[in-house]
């Protein structure tokens, strides 16, 4: 059953240094209030697995949390780059990022085989690309059956999966609903699994089209009421599109990247929750 | 250009029209997203948008801001995951129209997103990377690619292949086993290009009003064939730039 913690708490049991992590949200139900916990407990060598890094990964890596990326699409949407990932690729700052790249099918595909305890999933993809020769969890293989060559990716299964959701109960059976990514997968995937929430209910409501992740499949739940901002909670709150904007200037510079996390993660006046 | 429009308005128009209406189209965001909503708005109501964040049959009155603005989920006809978008939307071959952009392209239609300059360990610039578009570009039935054309845009050979278009001319597709037709259609801020159907290569087919042939040249990294006589494209009708304006002026609003 998930015990009902803090966010400090539920980082502080399940996140550890030199883990395999994967924060994942496709746009919406982004964890980023998990994110910043994770780098104000300054963990280290952690292995970031997200299909769109976007800018809770540039901040975790501008701030040398991350020893590799495990990717498929890296930036800021509806903006531009994401300079705290490019400066970690391109000059090795604050520290050389090891990267593993995929494409978002392949992705998918990893966490569906990951959470269905298989070794590997199969596609048709990634066949003439560059990334099946610079990947090498991307194997080509024969289908036994009708002797066709498809592609093989193998599974993703992180030690600890963080995700954000509107409601829990008490007993920590989670609710989201909305644009649901990839998170059951990655959920199913992981050792241990820490879901941020909206609000804790004291019955869950069904709703049409709702993931619904039983408590004994999440180990910690953490009450983060408007935890995705700058990303949004369908139901309770909106995307903050000019947070996104102003986040291009800020990771442009070490400096100023610099100053945000003094000011903004590890200073007083950081919201901490 | 001139006359009371701008070269991205002409392209953006030139590709909602290259979009048939009740065809199916999976849409990435900026260009290929404001010129689907455009056809979608003006000549094809019935246009079928697939966003890769999950939603079927989007119908955005404005333009979405990011593959996961809410609106899309809001008007979808259905809101599913991303497993479920690639394996059982795109990968059997469900997808009429794959609608892409592109940092680099080159005259075989492959497309490069993902490093510009030295290598893949160290690479000079460092772009986003793949998403959804290999697999896109790979069984969508055809695709089109908007993209403005520039000569650090057009190359002879891309230097990392992202996206697969007709690799390395006739042949490659069907012996890589891609099961889409591939790249149908380049259209950029001078014109469109499509592929010769004896060399794969792309062609300068069409070109936009008051663009001449040296400037297509300049803006271009290979040694550009034009059509025996290209067509010359309509400039865009009221209907279309007023649509347009209204999308561009509701995206601002919103911001």
């Amino acid at each position: 059953m998930a015990e009902i913690v803090s966010l400090a708490q539920a980082v502080a049991d399940a996140v550890h240094d030199g883990d395999t992590v994967a924060m994942e949200g496709f746009t919406h139900l982004i964890p980023f209030a998990a994110g910043h916990e994770v780098i104000r407990q300054r963990r280290r060598d952690l292995t970031l697995i997200r299909m769109t890094p976007d800018v809770i990964y540039d901040q975790l890596i501008g701030a040398g949390c991350a020893r590799k990326l495990v990717f498929s699409w890296g930036g800021n949407p509806g903006v531009g780059s994401l300079h705290r990932f490019r400066d970690a690729i391109e000059h090795g700052w604050p520290r050389p990022l090891e990267i593993e790249e995929h494409s978002h099918a392949g992705m998918a595909n990893r966490y569906v085989a990951g959470a269905s305890g298989l070794p590997f999933a199969v596609l048709r993809g990634y066949a003439g690309t560059g990334l099946a020769e610079v990947t090498d969890t991307i194997k080509p293989i024969t289908c036994p059956f009708t002797g066709e060559t498809l592609m093989a990716v193998q599974a993703l299964n992180p030690d600890v999966a963080i995700i954000h959701a509107q409601q829990a109960d008490r007993h920590g059976n989670v609710q989201l609903w909305g644009l649901a990514g990839v998170q059951k997968e990655a959920v199913l995937a992981s050792r241990r699994a820490i879901v941020t929430v909206e609000e804790i209910v004291d019955e869950l409501q069904p709703r049409p089209t709702a993931v619904v992740l039983p408590g004994w499949a999440v180990s910690y739940v953490a009450r983060v009421p408007n935890g995705a901002h700058p990303s949004y909670t369908s139901g309770y709150t909106e995307r903050d599109n000019e947070y996104y904007q102003a986040w291009d200037p800020i990771a442009r510079d070490r400096e100023t990247f610099s100053g945000w996390l003094a000011d903004h993660i590890y200073g007083e006046t950081a919201v901490h929750r | 250009m001139s006359d009371g429009y701008t070269s991205d308005e002409m392209m953006t128009v030139a590709a909602a029209r290259a979009l048939t209406d009740g065809t199916s189209c999976f849409v990435g965001i900026g260009l290929p997203s404001a010129a689907s909503n455009l056809a979608r708005a003006t000549h094809a109501p019935n246009l079928v948008l697939i966003y890769e964040s999950g939603t079927i049959g989007a119908k955005p009155d404005r333009l979405p801001l990011s593959i996961g603005d809410g609106i899309l989920a809001e008007t979808a006809d259905a809101v599913i995951t991303v497993p479920e978008i690639f394996n059982y939307w795109l990968q059997p071959g469900r997808i009429d129209v794959g609608f892409l952009g592109a940092a680099q392209i080159d005259k075989f239609g492959n497309i490069n997103t993902t490093i510009v300059g030295g290598d893949y360990a160290h690479p000079k610039v460092r772009l986003p990377g793949a998403g959804g578009a290999p697999e896109i570009a790979a069984s969508s039935k055809e695709v089109i690619v908007i993209v403005r054309q520039t000569r650090r845009a057009f190359v002879e050979r891309v230097e990392f292949i992202t996206s697969v278009g007709f690799g390395d001319g006739p042949g490659t597709r069907e012996k890589l086993g891609l099961r889409g037709k591939g790249p149908r259609q380049i259209i950029t801020d001078l014109g469109i290009l499509t592929p010769d159907p004896r060399t794969c290569e792309f062609t300068m087919t069409a070109l936009f009003e008051g663009v001449s042939r040296d400037t297509v040249r300049e803006r271009t990294g290979w040694d550009i064939q034009f059509a025996a006589a290209p067509e010359i494209i309509a400039p865009p009708t009221s209907h279309e730039l007023t649509a347009l304006r209204t999308f561009k002026a509701s995206e601002k609003a919103s911001e």
